[in-house]
């Protein structure tokens, strides 16, 4: 059986180690596919000429849809993308060619599946990287933390080019990190969280807004978390005031039920209310240091 | 009054304004220019509080003083609020700050009336037309209208703006009239209709020249608030049906009457009915993308169904139409089948070229099975007539009671 070493787990060497296959007629199911580093001395074998088919590709053109959904499925965190996409490029040739129309196929399901658990992951890139302002010998650098659920370093980084081409920053991540100076973006390896800054004076107003723009009367915990999962909280600075406001709600909507109707006097309860959001702000309030530099690459 | 108290007050007194939305805008980005900013047409939940609600766009008020008495709203003349007002160069530093650091899309600015309308819309104005014109600002910018304000501030505000409302605020009338006694209706619609008549030309003049401005590119919405009065679901949902068409608007909120502090003792002091605002949300959605009529939606005693969602609902009022064939249906009938969306009527319609569609599939679609199945025919699949009886099939499709429970989610 010809084992397949991708020297990375992306879609360029999935691609180029596929078209080797196909040329040489390895049929899906004769293929083994690994990455480096994954089991020793299988280095690079080509595929091997043991095994062949005698079935003619019928078309070597694939889909544009194909290579589209490829290269999004291929950036799922799961080595079972690998084979798959392979088993689906081999049925597009082989005779299936209208495969990708039945989205309930199986195959193309599963497919379909990882490339929008893909783009979720994009999206949710954009919506919570955070980044924090330093002063970088001089220069103003947006710097934020971020841990991916899939490999989508390079694939979310073009939104932030488009949105802060004139500002400097740089998204660190454990896979990749990207950097933009204006002008050229540059992807350097993975880095830890102890590489990133540990706050930013700003956030203390974020998280006041976060906390004021809550309506208590209107609690649907369940909801937040489905759409911003409890994975990413770690990394957002307003996620720690959560559990102070779900606790506190019952009993703000409580004492407003209570108060409503009454005369317009009830200025004391109100303000007791706010003080206890500004207690459950105060208790944050402990990261106004902001590191000086930051190791880039 | 320092920054964070005065956007403690402010933030709370917006949060009774439903849309966070920041899509529809014209895609753009900060390259070439010396700002920040970019829009990509399909919006951003930058994070959400406990209450579900997206947090999109730094939401607030300029002031909540305000010279108006309406009784449902925590700003209004008499209220206890504390007061707070932001200057034109806070608000601006506040939003750029925010979006340097990717927490927000843009900004959503209202405010309370001060001193008169005009004056009032002409700060408004002024924040937006100096984020974009002074820091050449690209995110998303949505104005909150002063109804009574000079024709020529709506006019300005568009220009700077990606989408303006203007809050009709209660479903009818009479009951404004009761509720707002500074507000008139016709006035709000005038005001609508003014917006309708710009965004129109601005669309016209665009498609003779790309160099012709934007006037508001994505629409106009507004608000009305839902169980204040004792207004039907039935006049809802045609007043809704009815702004939708005069005023070609992009979005109508509904807002279930929240419980405020310091409330005006005209108003229900209860939970704020947020399953029939979720009921009205799904019956908008029923007109706008799925081709029912308003008046086909709510039953004959006019109030929606609170336990069953309108669209089953309907269903088990038609069941004569049913079942449906999934294999050769029409594309309108398909989207009357209850728990079938429009995607998965789009795969449908899609797969069907090439192959039958089986009772296997359904589960690949994702949707509810069980409330899918009683209503349509498959290869292999043939609902039995008696499965369609309504005792039995509400009994089955129906949430077991609850016992209500004033503080809990719904």
């Amino acid at each position: 059986m010809p084992t397949v070493t991708l020297q990375q787990p992306d879609f360029r060497h999935w691609r180029k180690a596929a078209r080797q296959l196909l040329a040489q007629h390895c049929p899906p199911d004769t293929v083994h596919w690994e990455l480096r580093g994954q089991s020793a001395g299988l280095f690079g074998d080509a595929p091997g000429a043991q095994a062949h088919s005698t079935t003619q590709p019928k078309h070597n053109a694939v889909p544009k849809a194909f290579i589209d959904l490829a290269k999004t499925a291929a950036c799922i965190r799961n080595e079972a993308v690998w084979p798959l996409l392979y088993r689906v490029l081999w049925r597009l040739t082989h005779g299936e060619r209208q495969l990708l129309a039945d989205t309930l196929n199986d195959d193309v399901l599963r497919l379909r599946r990882w490339a929008s658990a893909v783009r979720r992951d994009v999206h949710k890139m954009h919506a919570f990287v955070r980044f924090r302002c330093i002063d970088d010998q001089g220069t103003e650098r947006y710097v934020a933390w971020f841990e991916p659920t899939h490999r989508i370093v390079a694939r979310a980084a073009s939104f932030f080019v488009g949105r802060y081409a004139n500002q400097h920053w740089s998204i660190l991540t454990p896979d990749h990190c990207a950097h933009w100076d204006r002008s050229r973006l540059e992807l350097t390896p993975g880095l830890s969280l102890a590489d990133a800054p540990a706050g930013d004076a700003l956030e203390d107003l974020w998280r006041t807004y976060f906390a004021s723009i809550f309506n208590p009367a209107r609690l649907k915990p369940g909801m937040m978390r489905s759409e911003m999962p409890e994975k990413y909280w770690k990394n957002l600075p307003e996620a720690r005031l959560i559990g102070a406001l779900e606790r506190g709600s019952g009993a703000q909507l409580q004492g407003m039920v209570a108060q409503a109707g009454s005369n317009p006097d009830n200025n004391r309860k109100r303000q007791a209310q706010r003080t206890q959001i500004r207690a459950a702000l105060a208790q944050t309030n402990c990261e106004r240091a902001v590191k000086p530099g930051v190791k880039v690459s | 009054m320092d920054i964070q108290s005065k956007l403690a007050i402010l933030a709370d007194a917006a949060k009774y304004d439903a849309s966070c939305a920041s899509s529809a805008a014209p895609k753009r980005t900060s390259r070439g220019g010396t700002g920040v900013g970019s829009t990509t047409g399909m919006g951003i939940c930058h994070a959400y509080a406990p209450d579900g609600r997206c947090i999109s766009l730094l939401k607030i008020l300029l002031t909540n003083f305000c010279i108006f008495e309406c009784a449902y709203c925590i700003n209004r003349n008499s209220s206890n609020v504390r007061r707070a007002r932001f200057s034109v160069d806070e608000v601006i530093d506040l939003t750029l700050a925010f979006y340097k650091r990717n927490y927000i899309e843009g900004l959503f600015l209202s405010s309370g009336i001060i001193q008169s309308p005009d004056y009032t819309m002409e700060q408004v104005v002024e924040v937006a037309r100096r984020l974009r014109v002074d820091h050449d600002f690209r995110g998303y910018i949505h104005l909150k209208t002063i109804p009574d304000a000079d024709p020529d501030l709506l006019k300005a505000a568009g220009v700077y703006a990606d989408r303006l409302s203007i809050n009709v605020e209660l479903p009818t009338a009479t009951t404004l009239q009761r509720f707002a006694p500074e507000k008139s209706m016709p006035r709000i619609e005038a005001s609508m209709g003014t917006l309708r008549a710009r965004i129109t030309e601005a669309k016209v003049e665009r498609r003779k020249s790309r160099k012709a401005p934007h006037f508001s590119p994505s629409g106009q919405s507004t608000q009305m608030i839902i169980g204040a009065d004792d207004t039907s679901d039935a006049q809802i949902i045609d007043r809704a049906a009815s702004l939708y068409s005069g005023f070609k608007l992009k979005r109508v909120y509904y807002s279930a009457f929240s419980p405020i502090p310091d409330a005006s003792s005209e108003l229900p002091p209860q939970q704020p009915p947020l399953l029939r605002e979720h009921r009205l949300y799904q019956s908008d959605w029923l007109v706008r993308f799925y081709g029912f009529a308003a008046d086909e939606i709510p039953p004959p005693g006019g109030m929606l169904d609170l336990d069953i969602d309108p669209k089953l609902a309907w269903a088990l009022r038609h069941r004569a139409q049913f079942p449906v064939d999934l294999n050769r249906a029409p594309r309108e009938q398909l989207l009357r089948v209850p728990g079938l969306g429009t995607k998965s009527v789009a795969k449908i319609l899609r797969i069907r070229k090439f192959r039958k569609l089986r009772s296997d599939d359904i589960p690949k679609l994702r949707v509810a099975t069980a409330k899918v199945m009683p209503f349509v025919v498959l290869a292999d699949h043939t609902p039995h007539r008696a499965r369609l009886e309504p005792a039995d099939l509400r009994g089955r499709l129906a949430p077991p009671p609850r016992q209500p429970d004033l503080f809990a989610g719904v």
